[in-house]
């Protein structure tokens, strides 16, 4: 039983379909990847797992509980947690305040939640009285990581975190998701950076056009040499 | 001597007038911003909610006196105070459930609420001039000076007198004291948090859990405080007629505008630049220069205080048309 699965979903925003019958699951402590060309339904696969998208037919199931009928906010609060590709952090507030809102629906003491993410993200630690928005990309990247990580979430959904940011900045913000991967957290990754983000992957998805295309291990993909030259450029 | 009878001067008929009248539109001009920042719309009716909660509390100091209670050298009127902002919350909180929170759950666009929000100015100008008239009304009681201005010239020896009115004084520290209030509300609690963190980006904030209607209420609250203080201490200060508060409404949205639409901060800001402004262009400099050793005929007085509405617009295009975010870049149009 695949820990967050979402099962044959079809859906899409009005009337056409974006998704057909597409599968994409991720185990604990592991890191799926879906990849493809562009509009090939990526962040829709993702949006449909997170309730942002109502789907025609399939489910989505967390733990072996059926969640395809909860909103987001409600599925956060079963343990997803959820880093949008864009404007995904508050601009005008200071990194700390960014994670204590990342932690608004916890009652508890959030303290040490956020010496984890400090400890996981160091520089976040020096910047915490800045202002979110005055941070470079790759900063900022890592607030809104941090800030998803503040509900302790057993899944953590990335779309495309690697999105405008350098190479360098690329291979360290990779480190830290296999990093939060280890510490049993499931991690499901949209990525333009197809080859990188393979790299690093347990699992990895190529959809085309809303379909699931191929399905295997990162490793297993990259050395397909069909995949390698349509989709990951030799 | 001549440089300090000429400091005496200005402190009279500028810095304190304008310190005073700087503080009421800076209240008013947060609850521009607060709004702006939450609703994300221009309210119009902004004015009238001042207009009405002060109406509120003229009605309730007149209970107060007739009662015989008083506040000795203080107004009456700021034990009507909450009173009034019970009303004006009530009269908001009803509004938005009737009116703004349809469009809410149309989403519809700004500009759509800018014009409900005019409807709903007309509405509450109907219903003031219905239950208080349409003329001045006095409200004012207790001992009327701080400092009166011959007082002062006896006691420094100097040819121009300073008066401070009691009104003034009172504005000034009440001003100040809700401004640490609001500004420790957003920044330490989590509810204040909360507000700007979805005044900064809704999706987000609702992905984090922070519901919106709780958020819309509490932006409500704290707007229709701010108005009916706002509104009490100008009426305080200059006697209350409702039309003045419709007129009061531009130089509000000047200083909301000149300091940043969303920005705390610049609405403060803002409500000094355009207070000082109207006043400064609007002041008579000749015996100030006098004491400074230039005698001339002339007024020295740059705009008629007719014309003062025009400074607040003056500034206010200029603003829009070099900075549009204003001086704390609050959100642009």
């Amino acid at each position: 039983m695949t820990f967050l699965l979402g099962q044959s979903m079809t859906g899409g925003y009005g009337a056409a379909d974006i998704l057909h019958d597409c599968t994409i699951g991720v185990e604990r402590g592991e890191i799926a990847v879906v990849v493809g060309p562009n509009g090939a339904g990526k962040s829709t696969a993702m949006k449909a797992i997170f309730g942002m998208l109502t789907l025609r037919e399939g489910s989505v199931t967390m733990d072996g509980e059926d969640i395809t009928a909860l909103a987001p906010q409600e599925r956060v609060r079963k343990g997803m947690g959820f880093v949008p590709q864009t404007g995904n952090v508050f601009p005008s507030m200071s990194v700390q305040e960014n994670l204590e809102m990342g932690a608004f629906i916890r009652e508890d003491d959030i303290a040490q939640t956020m010496e984890q993410v400090f400890e996981l993200f160091p520089i976040l630690k020096e910047k915490r009285r800045q202002p979110a928005g005055e941070l470079s990309g790759g900063q900022r990247q890592q607030v809104a990581v941090g800030r998803a990580l503040m509900t302790r979430p057993s899944v953590l959904m990335l779309d495309e975190p690697t999105a405008g940011v350098s190479p360098i900045v690329m291979d360290e913000l990779f480190d830290r998701i296999i990093e939060i991967a280890r510490t049993g957290i499931a991690i499901l990754m949209v990525e333009q950076n197809a080859k990188q983000a393979l790299n690093i992957a347990d699992k990895g998805y190529v959809l085309v056009q809303g379909r699931n295309r191929y399905t295997d291990t990162g490793a297993t993909l990259l050395a397909d040499p069909e995949v390698r030259r349509a989709f990951l450029g030799g | 001597m001549e440089a300090l009878n000429a400091l005496a001067l200005l402190g009279n008929y500028l810095i304190v007038p304008g310190v005073t009248y700087g503080c009421q539109l800076a209240l008013g001009a947060l609850g521009i911003t607060l709004i702006y920042g939450i609703l994300r719309f221009s309210n119009f009716a902004h004015g009238e909610t001042m207009a009405f909660g002060t109406m509120v509390v003229i009605l309730a100091t007149w209970g107060l006196q007739s009662l015989g209670v008083s506040l000795g050298p203080l107004p009456t009127a700021l034990l009507a105070l909450p009173v009034g902002i019970l009303a004006a919350i009530g009269l908001l909180l009803l509004t938005d459930r009737y009116v703004y929170r349809f469009y809410r759950r149309q989403r519809s666009t700004p500009v759509i609420y800018l014009i409900a929000s005019i409807g709903v100015m007309f509405i509450y100008n109907g219903l003031i001039r219905f239950i208080i008239g349409p003329n001045d009304q006095q409200f004012s009681d207790g001992s009327r000076f701080i400092i009166k201005a011959r007082e002062f010239k006896q006691m420094t020896g100097l040819n121009e007198g300073l008066a401070i009115k009691t009104t003034q004084g009172i504005t000034v520290i009440v001003t100040i004291i809700l401004v640490i209030a609001l500004f420790w509300f957003l920044n330490r609690t989590r509810a204040g948090k909360s507000m700007r963190a979805y005044s900064d980006n809704e999706d987000l904030a609702l992905l984090s859990g922070i519901d919106p209607d709780r958020v819309v209420m509490i932006a409500w609250i704290i707007t229709a405080a701010l108005a009916t203080i706002a509104g009490t201490l100008y009426g305080l200060d200059k006697s209350f007629k409702p039309f003045t508060y419709l007129q009061i409404l531009l130089p509000i949205f000047a200083a909301a505008i000149v300091g940043g639409l969303g920005s705390p901060v610049g609405a403060i800001a803002g409500g000094f630049v355009i207070a000082f402004s109207e006043i400064a262009v609007t002041f008579a400099w000749r015996k100030v220069f006098g004491y400074m050793g230039y005698e001339t005929d002339s007024l020295m007085q740059l705009l008629s205080t007719d014309y003062k509405f025009a400074v607040s617009f003056a500034i206010l295009v200029i603003v829009l048309l070099v900075r549009p975010t204003g001086l704390f870049a609050g959100k642009s149009f």
